[in-house]
């Protein structure tokens, strides 16, 4: 369970209440589990909160593990 | 039996509106035996008939639909040009010429003025552009609170050329099919002005008249079997439907499927799946292969065609079922919306 | 405007090289093991089974939270709304849920003040808006949406709202997990661990599995790339003879979890043995409100009387559960028990095993 997706924080007031988008669909957030988000982060937005942010370093390592794989991939297609 | 479960159900649910599978089997049990005819058992967008009691001179084609969207207003359109174009639309997929139309509006006391003479506007210019007059209605009011504000319901007259068959059951193995352009955006766009679901959405409503991308696809092929527009329930439902209506398999590809930014953003906010979401301005069409790339091209040239793209096509087997090659290269089997959609976190 | 992070994880190519890799170290019958529903969606969804090789089992366990909420709580959840004057907030997840006798849909249809919200933030901003009205959230979800529900109510303390409750029937997935070990009734060779859940609580709580059980554990993603090398790193695990708690879902999941989160939900919650479906009762799983907070307690402001719990006859939700079955083994599924009038929950949740088979086709 838990449908959480990353989306790119647009603001943050003070009261731990701010505005993340998706697509360009922009949806209001609370940080209150995630006080040091900044804007520019991409955070787990689950059931209108920030969770954590996303590590976007270990993202694009992943990422490049996968387009390795990825070439292998195209070999054997 | 869990009381009100579908079959021993004593209630209408909101769910038996959404289009889906409930929405179906609502008509099929209790609309149409009691009415039955030859013409109402095809359960097309419209109803096609000759006016002549031999069959042969002109074809009528005939259709009815009510409107309760809310909010009434929103980006892309409004209740009013929905009103026009759902009903042109429905004439169109049976490949009729839309002539005229009726509209009723039922209103609910204290409706501003101005809003009424907004959708009011708006459905005159939808019909300027589809090219058809409203020539006969009907108005009432009641009581607050019992409509929402506006309910408008649209009757739709128009031809069918000579030799023209389009219908639900006339599918056939091989045949291509056609998605005029990307899937979600009305549903979309209309939630995301849905109090409790607070989002912003850069997703304007699709909404528009397809009659005229419809006569240029005709006039480019006889080979148009059927034509859909997938609104409530989405493509997928429109897709079942045909693939049961026509007794034959179905199989679409995933990444040539297209979806806007904003509308994949909201499915994956909310949980929703953009089969299944509405559109209002979109068609599908099932072509023989032979006139596929023709068809295509005159769509791409054509308004409201201009993304239009090949996404599968007809297969024998499984019979009545629609199946998905993911974008991962998986295959997943697609069915009908049951019920309404609603935003989980799960 | 730029999409990160989701899309990128589709790709088809890096898929069938994973698909590849998990074919090259697959040489006996394995069976892995997901514990989260949205692994379950995720694995049907993308059609994910058929590019796994014939020996690899994947078996689903009973990490639905709305398939794993009893009759019984369902029922009490139900009796709260029929209050008249009275608002019960929920996740459109368990609107469709039949418990002993009706659904939540079903009793919203009856006249009841039921409302689907995306966040309870939303139910407190009811509560918040609507004074003269108690708002009743129905808390459902794993350690993931517990931090929210925390949150939620501590707002609601600080706005110093007299009409907003809760009936929590939050679980948490580590002891469901043992149970199922304990059980032993299904070989279980590696386990998927929830990739959101783990955002919350880290990779320390899954440690008992490998050292006290020897099974492998993989913190997964939910992106179709993700749940592939998710499954390439179980395997590779079983093939080396290790048995370790590894995470795939590096960018979202930190070894130490999210400790505020986990503060914020125990400093309103503390655990409690619950009840599931199909698992029975396990100890310390779930979580109710301190004792400090009770005045947000919906059982304790509201006095109700469900009727008598019923268990719907011949499901095998319970099985499906825990492994032991497949829905097509249900002789329910796809006949009595259909999405449009489901039987059990196992149906009607969009993450539950049976509707995954009914939906998206088993091949």
């Amino acid at each position: 369970m838990c449908l959480a997706i990353p989306a790119r924080v647009i603001q943050i007031n003070e009261q731990s209440l701010g505005f993340v988008e998706l697509g360009g669909v922009v949806r209001e957030a609370s940080f209150m589990l995630l006080p040091d988000a900044q804007v520019g982060d991409y955070v787990l937005l689950h059931a209108g909160y920030a969770l954590q942010k996303v590590d976007e370093a270990e993202a694009e390592e992943t990422l490049r593990l996968l387009a390795e794989l990825a070439e292998a991939g195209r070999a054997e297609a | 039996m869990v009381k009100g479960d579908v079959a021993g159900t004593s209630k209408i649910l909101l769910a038996h509106g959404s289009g889906g599978r409930l929405s179906h089997e609502l008509v099929a049990k209790e609309f149409v035996p009691p009415w039955a005819n030859p013409i109402l058992d095809q359960l097309n967008d419209s109803a096609v008939f000759a006016l002549s009691r031999d069959g042969s001179g002109p074809r009528l084609a005939f259709t009815t639909d009510s409107y309760v969207v809310k909010p009434l207003f929103f980006k892309g359109g409004d209740i009013g040009r929905l009103a026009v174009c759902g009903t042109v639309n429905d004439l169109a997929m049976v490949g009729a010429k839309p002539l005229y139309l009726s509209a009723s509006f039922v209103i609910e006391e204290g409706l501003s003025l101005a809003n009424m003479r907004a959708v009011v506007k708006s459905m005159r210019q939808a019909a300027a552009e589809a090219g058809v007059q409203i020539v006969t209605g009907d108005t009432k009011v009641v009581e607050g609170g019992a409509a929402d504000g506006l309910f408008v319901n649209t009757a739709g007259l128009g031809l069918v050329p000579p030799g023209v068959e389009i219908g639900g059951g006339r599918a056939r193995v091989g045949d291509v099919i056609i998605l005029s352009g990307s899937i979600g955006d009305h549903g979309i766009a209309v939630l995301s002005q849905r109090e409790g679901l607070e989002f912003e959405a850069p997703v304007a409503s699709d909404v528009a008249p397809l009659s005229g991308l419809v006569a240029a696809m005709l006039a480019a092929s006889a080979n148009v079997h059927v034509l859909r527009d997938p609104t409530r329930g989405g493509l997928a439902t429109s897709l079942n439907e045909i693939a049961q209506q026509s007794g034959v398999g179905i199989q679409i590809d995933e990444p040539k499927i297209a979806v806007k930014d904003g509308v994949w953003g909201a499915c994956e906010m909310l949980g929703f799946d953009p089969l299944y979401v509405a559109n209002e301005g979109k068609l599908v069409a099932i072509v023989g292969a032979e006139d596929a790339e023709k068809v295509l091209t005159v769509m791409r040239e054509t308004r409201y065609g201009e993304e239009a793209a090949i996404i599968g096509e007809v297969v024998a087997e499984p019979e009545g079922k629609v199946l998905m090659k993911t974008t991962i290269g998986g295959t997943r089997i697609v069915h009908m919306l049951v019920g309404e959609m609603l935003p989980r976190i799960c | 405007m730029m999409v990160r992070y989701v899309r990128e994880f589709h790709d088809a190519a890096a898929a069938r090289g994973l698909a590849a890799a998990i074919e090259r170290i697959t040489s006996r019958s394995v069976n892995l093991m997901e514990v989260c529903g949205t692994h379950t969606v995720a694995i049907f969804r993308h059609g994910i089974r058929q590019l796994l090789p014939p020996p690899l089992s994947m078996l689903s366990g009973p990490g639905c939270p709305v398939c794993v909420t009893t009759n019984a709580d369902i029922d009490k959840a139900i009796a709260l709304a029929e209050q008249p004057g009275v608002t019960l907030a929920t996740f459109g997840d368990m609107m469709k849920v039949p418990g002993s006798y009706q659904s939540l849909q079903q009793v919203k249809a009856d006249g009841s003040d039921v409302r689907v919200v995306y966040s309870p933030r939303d139910a407190v901003c009811m509560a918040r808006d609507n004074p003269q009205r108690p708002v009743i959230f129905f808390a459902v979800g794993f350690e993931t949406t517990a931090p929210t529900i925390a949150a939620a109510l501590l707002e609601a303390e600080a706005l110093g709202l007299k009409n907003f409750y809760l009936i929590s029937v939050h679980k948490l997935i580590p002891p469901a997990m043992r149970a199922l070990l304990e059980a032993g009734e299904v070989r279980i060779d590696g386990f998927i661990c929830p990739g959101h859940v783990s955002v919350v609580i880290g990779a320390q709580p899954y440690q008992f599995i490998p050292q006290q059980y020897g099974v492998p554990c993989v913190i997964t993603g939910f992106e179709p790339l993700d749940v592939l090398q998710g499954i390439e790193m179980l395997l590779r695990q079983v093939a080396e003879g290790r048995a370790e708690v590894e995470i795939q879902y590096r960018r979202g999941v930190r070894p130490e979890g999210n400790p505020l989160a986990r503060e914020l939900v125990s400093r309103v919650f503390e655990t409690s043995d619950a009840d599931w479906r199909g698992l029975g009762s396990i100890p310390a799983s779930g979580l109710k409100l301190r004792p400090e907070y009770s005045r947000f307690d919906a059982e304790e402001a509201f006095t109700i009387n469900p009727p008598p719990t019923k268990e719907h006859k011949g499901c095998l939700c319970g099985d499906i559960l825990r492994g032991i079955k497949t829905p097509p083994e249900c002789p329910l599924f796809a006949e009595a028990c259909t999405p449009e009038s489901p039987v059990g929950p196992c149906m009607v949740s969009s993450e539950g095993t049976c509707a995954g088979w009914y939906q998206y086709g088993s091949h």
